[in-house]
């Protein structure tokens, strides 16, 4: 009797013990020394890729962000907006004037058959139409007035980038050609050819419309 | 197209090293790091009194799985309870309430990976340290110790011993899970996953405005997810959020992270069980001429060298399930979504709501279509908004959740359809089914059949529930046909410890954190006790001397009555459901 209860004892030690250690070395020693490794190897991804325009932080290269002014360039719809809010009076409220939710991500989870997925591209499509009136509705890409899944998505395909550039153009000033130069600067290819989608990170873009009209 | 076609044929190159790796370890056999890990586990063996010469049967080797996971179990509910702390906390995270916790903490000591939080603002990086990122190893950990005992048991080495659970738990921990997680993590990294323990940046945008962006230890997060996987993100939407998952290489590293083990645990059990064949064959060796050819014609083939010749017959299933599963899902998502084609947006890219753009739509479903096949749950990009059709292939593979499957459970639910196949086919020609040399009467039969029915009495029991009852119906989110898509997945993929979901559903209520939590932990422990006790009654058994009526089960006619058997069990289980869920959604959008 009392070797079985010093066996199980034991037992129960051995289980115990076992799952503090590997508590401590996955959670604390791995995450640890992989943060030590990343700041020394590759200091600027470990902090997230953040740009700074005249030491001052933008924003992050692979965060996107929302833009409403008709010079810049727009991203693609977002439930959370991108987590871009604007202060007022000592409250916080997304671009469209409805409340900020907090950090965020993900999507409004419209299934294909759920009427409100179409009421909001139709909604979309119409005020896309009105500000860019060049365009014809079956020629705007299908990136451009669906949600990314994140809604933090940085890049549009370079047709959606393209089918902006008469109104960017025309809201700044600047020539078409310099704005296409822009977004061929921060355009990616695939990768090999192979592996990807091409695509144009639209912060950056923005970042050098800024610069050349002088705004930052 | 052409970029799905090279992704499966670097993989197929990839799997077959690690696997031969995973199987050295497995084996206990030696390999190049041994000086450095044989320090380490034993350090790691005397704190805990482990003495790594002792084996187990299968049943102390469930009892300690299950009570090491119980007190992984009740450390990780403590934590979570008092994350609030201030200790690596610097957001000001709450404590996480009472059925959420105990949600979250079955959800990631069983592999699944559900998330009724949003790790943004949910957990404390203390948390998602000790408990998400503890878990993601020891989970997987236990998942594949389980699976390599299993493994043992049908290869008949010794007729009771499966092995040390803690031994096994220790070594995949320190030989396999953590030096890939070093170095994937660093790869990722590089791709821009953040890894630090700062506090969430504000930035003021050149707009004007303000953006806060998420900071934590990302990375370390994001590999083991996915070698391991797990699959619960570190942010809400996941690995489609440009900070999990910034580039396509850094898509390309979590995809193969986490195919390679469950590929390698296939190619352990062919490697396995081949080595019981070739000692045998060797001993006969002088006997017959015909034995001799016969090994000479072991070494020949190549797929045997590389997969084993009984892992490459499942292997070959696997893969065919997946690349039907593949094909009709990147055919679905490329047609578009006629409602948004009907108001005048055009669908030339393919339906790209819920997708990011440096994925588009084929990374999209090889994402999709790997992550619930291998069990894994993580999504870069929203499942709930795929087409019908391309929605029910993730939700199918979970239903099925056979192909490759994640943590070893994949494997061995497979060898139970692989026993029910040799079953069938012996009742075809009226002899005693053998599989693996040895025969299968009808403890093991009962055993299967009661493995094999767990599953979809799960997902349809639970869906029942849900939909029969108010607190159920108020998660559905979606109208008509989807709804009960919504509710459908999120039982197949609690019971197959898959973890995503069709995410738009509310399921942060006590009932859904009380169901889904029960799917959970049944679907996890039953079949793993269940399928040990397979192993230990098969191990117990003689070996049969194949003869002229004895099945080949490593031929690849074989593998396509597997593939066969799984669907036939899929239709006649699911198809009543699939039909009134996905099917009758599809019929009516294109209608």
């Amino acid at each position: 009797m009392k070797n079985l209860v010093k066996k199980l004892l034991k037992e129960i030690r051995q289980t115990v013990v076992v799952s503090v250690v590997l508590m401590v070395v996955c959670g604390l020693v791995f995450p640890c020394l992989l943060t030590g490794m990343a700041n020394l190897i590759f200091p600027d991804q470990a902090k997230g890729n953040l740009i700074a325009v005249n030491n001052q932080i933008v924003g992050a290269e692979n965060v996107g962000q929302e833009f409403t002014e008709d010079y810049y360039m727009w991203s693609r719809p977002s439930a959370y907006h991108y987590n871009v809010y604007i202060e007022k009076e000592g409250k916080q409220y997304y671009n469209d004037g409805t409340e900020f939710a907090g950090l965020g991500s993900g999507s409004n989870n419209y299934a294909p058959s759920n009427p409100a997925l179409a009421e909001r591209v139709e909604a979309d499509l119409k005020t896309f139409l009105e500000k860019n009136p060049e365009v014809k509705r079956e020629d705007i890409p299908t990136d451009l007035l669906t949600a990314s899944g994140s809604g933090l998505d940085p890049h549009i395909s370079p047709e959606s980038a393209e089918i902006q550039i008469p109104r960017i153009a025309e809201a700044s000033g600047l020539s078409e050609d310099k704005i296409r130069k822009f977004v061929a600067d921060n355009t990616t290819e695939k990768i090999l050819g192979i592996f990807g989608e091409r695509k144009v990170n639209v912060l950056k873009v923005n970042i050098e419309i800024a610069q050349e009209l002088d705004l930052i | 197209m052409l970029q799905i076609l090279f992704t499966i044929l670097i993989y197929l190159i990839l799997v077959i090293p690690v696997g031969s790796y995973v199987y050295h370890i497995a084996a206990g056999k030696h390999t190049f790091a041994d000086p450095v890990f044989n320090h380490i586990d034993s350090a790691i063996y005397k704190i805990g009194g482990v003495n790594s010469n002792n084996g187990m049967n299968w049943k102390k080797y469930a009892l300690s799985l299950l009570m090491t996971n119980g007190v992984m179990i009740f450390l990780g509910y403590i934590i979570l309870r008092i994350q609030s702390i201030d200790f690596f906390n610097p957001n000001g995270i709450e404590a996480m309430e009472e059925s959420l916790s105990f949600n979250t903490i079955i959800s990631f000591m069983t592999n699944t990976n559900l998330q009724h939080y949003s790790g943004e603002s949910g957990l404390s990086y203390l948390s998602q340290m000790l408990v998400i990122i503890f878990m993601m190893f020891v989970s997987a950990a236990s998942g594949y110790a389980a699976c390599i005992a299993f493994i043992r048991g049908l290869a008949g080495k010794s007729k009771d011993n499966v092995g040390n659970f803690f031994v096994d738990l220790v070594r995949i921990t320190t030989r396999v899970l953590l030096p890939i997680s070093i170095i994937g993590g660093l790869l990722l990294v590089w791709q821009g996953v953040p890894q630090n323990l700062s506090e969430n940046v504000v930035v003021d945008t050149i707009e004007g405005t303000k953006q806060v962006i998420a900071q934590g230890p990302v990375a370390a997060l994001e590999i083991i997810k996915h070698l391991g996987t797990n699959g619960g993100g570190f942010l809400g939407a996941n690995s489609s959020t440009p900070i999990e998952n910034p580039t396509i290489i850094s898509d390309l590293i979590e995809l193969y992270s986490m195919m390679l083990l469950p590929g390698a645990c296939v190619i352990t059990f062919g490697k396995m069980v081949r080595d019981r064949k070739q000692s045998k064959l060797v001993e006969d060796i002088g006997k017959t001429e015909n034995m001799i050819s016969k090994s000479r014609k072991t070494r020949k083939s190549l797929t045997v060298w590389m997969y084993g010749r009984e892992g490459r017959s499942i292997f070959a299933a696997m893969g065919i399930i997946f690349l039907i599963g593949l094909s009709v899902c990147f055919w679905a998502e490329t047609q578009g979504n006629p409602a948004l084609a009907h108001i005048g947006l055009s669908q030339s890219m393919g339906s790209m709501e819920g997708k990011e753009v440096r994925f588009g739509i084929a990374q999209s479903v090889m994402f999709t279509t790997t992550t619930t096949s291998f069990t894994t749950g993580t999504i870069n990009n929203m499942h709930d908004t795929l087409t019908p059709l391309g929605g029910m292939i993730p939700m199918l593979h979970m239903m099925l959740n056979v192909v490759f499957g994640g943590k070893g459970v994949g494997l061995m639910n497979m060898i139970m359809y692989a026993i029910l196949a040799v079953f069938i086919c012996g009742l075809m020609i009226g002899r005693t089914p053998e599989y693996l040399g040895k025969k299968i009467e009808g403890r093991e039969m009962k055993l299967t059949a009661l493995c094999i029915i767990i599953h979809p009495l799960l997902i349809l029991g639970f869906s029942a529930l849900a939909v029969g009852t108010q607190a159920g119906m108020e998660g559905i989110t979606n109208p008509g046909f989807h709804g009960l898509s919504q509710v459908l997945y999120e039982y197949a993929s609690s019971a197959a410890n898959n973890g995503s979901g069709f995410e738009g559903l509310a399921d942060n209520t006590l009932f859904w954190n009380i169901t889904t939590g029960l799917a959970m932990f049944f679907g996890r422990y039953i079949s793993i006790v269940i399928q040990l006790a397979i192993a230990g009654s098969l191990m117990k058994k003689r070996f049969v001397n194949e003869s002229t009526g004895t099945l080949h089960t490593d031929t690849f006619s074989f593998a396509i009555i597997l593939v066969f058997v799984v669907y036939i069990f899929a239709a006649l289980t699911f198809f009543p459901v699939l039909a009134l869920g996905p099917i009758a959604e599809h019929l009516t959008l294109w209608a």
